[in-house]
């Protein structure tokens, strides 16, 4: 069974981000990129499921040319190959757009199972799954906190406020994962240095047959009017208590609407 | 955490591997060092984590299962390994020393069917030396071994072992003669040989999270064919085996060192007497300058003798002195960084005082520091 995971480098969540003035994206030279956390447990879910299975893992990403290190690292924790979609041409894209180009991309690919994280840490829009699944009209398994496959059914379980809901599907599918399903392991030593010598192809928007007009700024559908910085915290207010604290922190909770 | 350090690396392997041991000395072992060692709780599972990214076996050839990393490197991974949580990196050090008799001295059957395992990341290891009555005085071992068909009845006490009844494997020197240096035997024994267990273990006032238990063997029958070397080979192979486990020490030290020169400069950025910061003071700022001279003076001597070892000359004076040298400095900066601290170092809430009391230790193990001055002043004369 061959395996593709979809992978984001994004800069790390505990950093403080800036916004480029110009073109209001990311200024990803400010911050280390690291990558997504959640697509580690997307990448462990198909090592598990390659190690009962057999077949290849394949990792994609689209980004600029240091987001290669995100495949690196998928591929030093076991990950057969990978494919880097890098164009001049990608810079802004949207969700929307970004679902256009990785579908482009899985068409050139041979795979059963797609398989992503179910967000990326810096947008938190948990659509791309969903949108690239409608693009390759593949069935859609999203949320899934276990994944099982036998014989070309893929079947997985959600988790809701009630349960959980059993989805099941033909393959080829797309599934997305959430990160209560595994832990995710962590690169060998040996990993890292068999990870140098595996293949990793780059491919440009002309290699996919998408025009400058579909992606991109130009090609996305959300754009940004305007930003700014998020005001200082405001110093909070201290309820000193002279016998009638509690009446005082009612009122300031009444106050605030949260009683 | 010693990620302020400027480390010389041989390769881009090596920075890699480097790297790896930071991530997991910051995400695996320092967020848990200080509960586990006020609990006492020895963190096996800490030791698969680590062997299966293959820090376990890192000084050891490829082919059976080894990372092929020089002395060197090896050394600094110990270093990073310490300074998150000295239990770990003293394991780390004392594993990879247990290994060491059958790498060197074991026939290419033995390695071939033992030393993948060992090296391998899921087992861990015991070394034997000292005994109650046998410490400074290796050669002075009673814990005796007699063949009897096809194997050694071995009865005696070992003591001070780490791992001591939570290891996989056991080297054990055992005297196989009244000779007494040419009548040691090494033997590699497993855990649950009948006859071999372990006494409670010793409770001490640092490292309580790493396990130092008697090692009791009451007729235990170790395969002959678990024999490392020749009979009577055996001190020569544990005299072998210290010289790197000296640098191991040496290079736990400098871990140590320089978590507790990292915590004092961080304080003393933050703490404000006199209406600026205290590291602004001379008195003290000349206390960490001296702090960190020491720290980066000691990883230079372990990093000069692993690099002999390296290039296969002769490194046991260069160990010694590293070792002596890396775990007196470490004592000093310990206790120096209690005292950055004033008040805040001798109280539990910063670690602080933790590794003064680790640094009491390194002193002592894998040859007393006068034991290394003996060995020092016999190159001399």
């Amino acid at each position: 069974m061959n395996i593709v995971v979809c992978v984001k480098q994004v800069p790390d969540s505990w950093a403080e981000k800036k916004l480029n003035p110009s073109d209001s994206t990311l200024d990803r030279d400010s911050v280390d990129a690291v990558m997504n956390e959640l697509d580690e447990y997307a990448v462990e879910e198909a090592l598990v499921l390659q190690e009962a299975h057999g077949g290849e893992v394949t990792i994609l990403t689209m980004g600029p040319e240091k987001a290669g290190e995100t495949i690196r690292k998928a591929l030093s924790m076991g990950a057969d190959k990978g494919v880097h979609v890098v164009d001049a041409g990608l810079h802004g894209s949207d969700a929307v757009a970004t679902s256009a180009v990785l579908a482009k991309a899985l068409g050139t690919l041979e795979w059963d199972l797609v398989i992503f994280g179910i967000e990326s840490t810096d947008a938190r829009m948990s659509v791309v799954p969903a949108m690239v699944a409608e693009r390759l009209g593949s069935p859609q398994l999203s949320f899934a906190t276990k994944v099982d496959v036998a014989d070309s059914t893929v079947t997985i379980q959600r988790q809701t406020e009630y349960g959980f809901d059993t989805v099941e599907a033909k393959t080829p599918a797309v599934v997305s994962v959430v990160e209560k399903i595994n832990e995710p392991r962590y690169p060998s030593f040996k990993g890292i240095m068999a990870a140098k010598k595996k293949p990793v192809t780059t491919l440009t928007l002309a290699d996919l047959g998408l025009g400058a007009d579909e992606v991109g700024l130009a090609g996305s559908w959300s754009a940004v009017d305007e930003f700014a910085a998020r005001p200082p915290r405001q110093a909070g207010s201290v309820v000193k208590d002279e016998g009638d604290g509690g009446v005082k922190i009612a009122e300031y909770l009444a106050g605030q609407k949260f009683i | 955490m010693t990620s302020s350090v400027q480390r010389s690396l041989p390769t881009d392997e090596a920075h890699e591997l480097l790297g790896l041991t930071r991530e997991l000395a910051t995400t695996e072992l320092a967020p848990r060092a200080a509960a586990d060692e006020r609990a006492g709780r020895f963190p096996r599972a800490v030791f698969t984590t680590l062997g299966r990214a293959g820090l376990l076996g890192l000084p050891y050839p490829e082919e059976h299962g080894g990372g092929g990393q020089p002395f060197e490197v090896y050394l600094q991974v110990v270093e990073e390994l310490a300074g998150a949580w000295l239990s770990v990196g003293l394991g780390v050090s004392v594993h990879t020393l247990a290994c060491f008799p059958l790498a060197a001295y074991g026939t290419d059957a033995q390695r071939d069917q033992w030393l993948p395992g060992m090296l391998g990341g899921e087992l861990l290891g015991a070394y034997c030396l000292s005994e109650p009555h046998s410490g400074s005085d290796a050669a002075a071992l009673a814990t005796r071994a007699v063949l009897d068909g096809d194997d050694y009845v071995v009865s005696g006490t070992k003591a001070w072992i780490t791992h001591g009844g939570v290891a996989d494997f056991y080297d054990l020197m055992v005297r196989t003669s009244d000779d007494r240096t040419r009548g040691i035997t090494c033997l590699l024994a497993e855990a649950g040989t009948p006859g071999l267990s372990a006494a409670p273990p010793e409770r001490k006032m640092g490292l309580t999270a790493s396990v130092t238990a008697q090692v009791l063997l009451d007729g235990a029958r170790v395969p002959a064919a678990r024999r490392i070397g020749a009979e009577g080979q055996g001190f020569a192979i544990a005299l072998a085996a210290l010289d790197g486990g000296r640098l191991g020490i040496a290079a736990c030290a400098v871990g140590l060192a320089q978590a507790a020169l990292d915590a004092a400069v961080g304080y003393a950025r933050e703490r404000r007497q006199f209406g600026r910061p205290v590291a602004e003071h001379q008195g003290l700022t000349f206390l960490l300058a001296d702090m960190a001279t020491q720290v980066a003076a000691a990883r230079a001597l372990y990093l000069d003798a692993a690099r002999l070892r390296d290039a296969g000359r002769p490194f046991g004076t260069a160990a010694a002195m590293a070792k002596l040298f890396a775990t007196d400095a470490a004592m000093r900066v310990t206790t120096d960084a209690v005292q950055v601290l004033g008040g805040y170092g001798y109280v539990e809430d910063y670690q602080v005082e933790r590794y003064l009391r680790e640094a009491k230790l390194l002193q002592i193990v894998e040859g007393t520091n006068q034991i290394q001055r003996l060995v020092i002043g016999r190159a001399l004369t």
